[in-house]
């Protein structure tokens, strides 16, 4: 029998395809000012947008590359082969036959048009820069709830827009998020009244097309009092030669009461950098929720935090990563206590298959000066070959005196009598491996949403089916 | 023709030779029991038929059904009927007991067929009745936090599953009391049937009470030494093992 696990041939089969196009809307290659300008002239934009851009492209070329912590990789990025804007220059369809016939078959082929029928509140689809299709159901938009992308955002709703936009995440927050403010484009602007509650997920699905290129969208969601509502995105991107670059930035707002959940499947291609940045805002008595999956992206660096501001508002970070041979999952979360009896609860759980690495870093911080805190981490890995590789960097500070934290991390490995017990039961070693790595993530899929539950497992069915020999 | 046949059969592990030429054959519709004091290499043979990947076997041949299984995968094996109860039986955190005996009947079946679930929930909570397992036990993890007797019985439950025609019992009776035993055996001896070889490994013959063997085989530093009927085993639980040592030719 074959006892050697060697490298995986990560099945790309769903995202790997693409499209020849000829964008009418190119900001061409590398980025100066004239780039800026370029994207808020064609995208019709307020003179306070291009000054904030113009502050973050500043911003952006004065901040160092986190390799100090972050490793050597991101200097693979080059930043002057990037195509920053491609776009067809049309405003987004609110029908699935008014997008154009490749984009609508690309969509289709990712299953989307095909969830929005069974299962979704609301629709926005973007392809490289620009969203093709935005759609909310009439029952939700007549409950006065808004969905759309980000600069119509700025535009139509100035007023919320204004008010929450770069507040929750600064743009020298790091230097991706400096780029994402200088060059954002897409993204979903989101808000939910007070006390509406969203029944069924609004969905984006961001979708690369273009090579030599970055992907910059920008979400608000912003729920006010008592509101509740789901946000799930998708990705993914053809595999090109050279590397693509995704960097978004996501804030969320929830008011008193409100509760926010975010999901997040990426299966971007194996030769992506996905360096998001990814946080809340949480008043009194609210929660938010990220839900995240890493499975695809040649380095993904994310950390989803909440900055838990009001008295009793709850975050939390579920998260799993799947880090296949020459990846790197560097995921984590936040969780930065502001007031007092605010709780956090970070599980996250990692694979790493053949050469690939995962590394987690969390950060939690309760100053001394708060009562009645609490906060939970796990940190759970899994390692399926003697060349893989999990790291963990937690940062846990928890002062004063009515404060608590608790911690557990472990690394665990399938065991060769585990396959072999399997086996002796019928199945393949490929089977046996990839039902072994469902059990080691299973509570945590459970917590996403049954559409996406069993996607993820298929996934991680189709990961783990090439990672034997 | 439907039988396994172990035909001097020799293994080593790490250079060392433990099984030394080994001869047994088993039919359907037979209970045969193998005793033979620790390292005698019982618990190698068990896995040697199963095909662990650790061990190698420098001669012989394991027939199953007239054909060679020795270059088969384990789950080749299995599919062909041979089914081992392990002695230690192994923990797979996350998955839950439904689905893992799902997977194993799905792996039987033919591409694109599906197993019917609804069939499947059936006679899995009527072999679970006969073992005298709770319900709520489909949805625990395989064998984690199970007692000795829980990992024995579901050892037991998923042979009633998977319906083999040639089973392996390694050391099943080892730490059980005799309540469970009685429940583990009662579920043996519902599964005996024309249908199936049996082959129980042990160490003592107090199994042998509730299981009564068709035929004995008394296993000595890596060969069959005696082979007879049940009283053999009654023979050797009143005389040890020590008056098998081969009488050294003076």
């Amino acid at each position: 029998m074959s006892t050697a696990i060697t490298s995986i041939d990560i099945d790309r089969g769903i995202g790997d395809f693409f499209y020849e196009l000829t964008p009418s809307r190119d900001a061409g290659v590398g980025l100066t000012e004239a780039t800026i300008d370029y994207i808020t002239d064609v995208k019709g934009e307020p003179d306070w947008i291009r000054d904030f851009r113009k502050n973050a492209y500043r911003v952006f070329n004065n901040k160092p590359l986190p390799t100090h912590w972050a490793g050597d990789e991101l200097k693979e990025i080059d930043f002057d082969k990037i195509r920053y804007y491609l776009a067809s220059g049309e405003a987004p369809k609110r029908t699935w036959d008014e997008v154009p016939d490749q984009i609508k078959k690309t969509f289709e082929r990712l299953g989307i048009p095909e969830s929005e029928r069974k299962f979704l509140a609301g629709v926005e689809a973007q392809f490289d820069s620009e969203a093709v299709y935005s759609n909310i159901k009439k029952a939700v938009s007549d409950q006065g709830v808004v969905f759309m992308g980000s600069t119509d955002g700025l535009k139509e709703r100035p007023d919320l827009f204004r008010k929450w936009f770069g507040k929750v995440i600064p743009t020298g927050d790091n230097k991706f998020s400096a780029l994402n403010s200088a060059v954002f484009s897409g993204g979903s602007f989101i808000y939910v009244p007070p006390g509406v509650k969203v029944k069924h997920p609004l969905q984006a699905y961001f979708r690369i097309n273009a090579e030599n290129f970055g992907q910059f969208e920008r979400t608000l969601i912003i729920a006010d009092e008592g509101s509740e509502v789901m946000y799930m995105e998708g990705c993914t991107a053809p595999k090109f030669t050279t590397a693509t670059l995704h960097s978004a930035v996501v804030e969320l707002v929830a008011l008193p009461g409100a509760k926010i959940q975010y999901v997040t499947v990426q299966n971007w291609a194996p030769n992506v950098f996905n360096l998001v940045t990814k946080r809340g805002l949480a008043m009194e008595g609210s929660e938010i929720k990220w839900i995240d999956c890493n499975i695809g992206s040649r380095l993904t660096m994310k950390y989803p935090g909440v900055i838990l501001k009001g008295r009793k508002a709850r975050g939390e970070v579920i998260s799993i990563a799947l880090a296949g041979d020459g990846q790197h999952q560097d995921t984590g979360a936040k969780m930065v206590h502001a007031a007092d009896e605010t709780t956090s609860n970070i599980v996250s759980k990692s694979i790493s298959v053949g050469k690939g690495r995962a590394t987690y870093r969390g950060l939690v911080h309760v100053p001394k000066h708060l009562k009645g805190c609490k906060n939970n981490t796990e940190c759970d890995a899994l390692l399926i070959n003697s060349t893989s590789r999990t790291d963990t960097y937690p940062a846990i500070t928890v002062r004063g005196t009515g404060n608590s934290t608790q911690h557990e991390a472990s690394v665990s490995q399938i065991s060769a009598e585990q396959i072999f017990y399997m086996q002796q039961r019928g199945l393949s070693e490929g089977q046996a491996m990839s039902l072994a790595v469902n059990g080691f993530v299973n509570d945590l899929v459970r917590q996403f949403p049954m559409e996406y539950s069993v996607e993820l497992k298929r996934l991680i069915d189709l990961e783990m089916e090439g990672s034997v020999g | 023709m439907s039988s396994i046949a172990i035909r001097d059969l020799k293994v080593s592990i790490d250079a060392t030779e433990i099984i030394r030429g080994l001869d047994l054959e088993f039919h359907k519709g037979e209970v045969h029991a193998i005793m033979g004091p620790n390292g005698s290499g019982k618990s190698t043979l068990a896995k040697v038929m199963a095909g662990h990947p650790d061990y190698e076997v420098t001669g012989g041949d394991i027939l199953l059904d007239g054909e060679s299984i020795l270059d088969l995968e384990p789950e080749e094996r299995s599919r062909k009927g041979l089914f081992l109860a392990f002695q230690y039986p192994i923990e797979i955190p996350g998955v839950s007991n439904a689905n893992f005996l799902r997977a194993a009947l799905q792996a039987r079946l033919p591409e694109g067929e599906e197993l019917d679930a609804v069939e499947f929930y059936e006679r899995l909570y009527q072999k679970m009745d006969t073992l005298e397992i709770r319900r709520e036990f489909t949805s625990r993890s395989v064998n984690e936090g199970f007692s000795g007797g829980e990992k024995k019985r579901n050892e037991i439950l998923q042979m009633a599953m998977l319906e083999p025609s040639y089973a392996v019992l390694d050391e099943t009776d080892s730490g059980l009391d005799v309540d469970a035993l009685r429940v583990v055996a009662n579920g043996v001896n519902k599964l005996r049937s024309p249908k199936i070889g049996i082959l129980l490994i042990t160490h003592y013959q107090r199994l042998l009470n509730y299981i009564v063997p068709d035929f004995v085989h008394v296993m000595y530093e890596g060969r069959i030494v005696r082979s007879g009927d049940k009283e053999l085993a009654l023979e050797l639980d009143s005389q040890g093992y020590d008056s098998l040592r081969p009488v050294e030719t003076v």
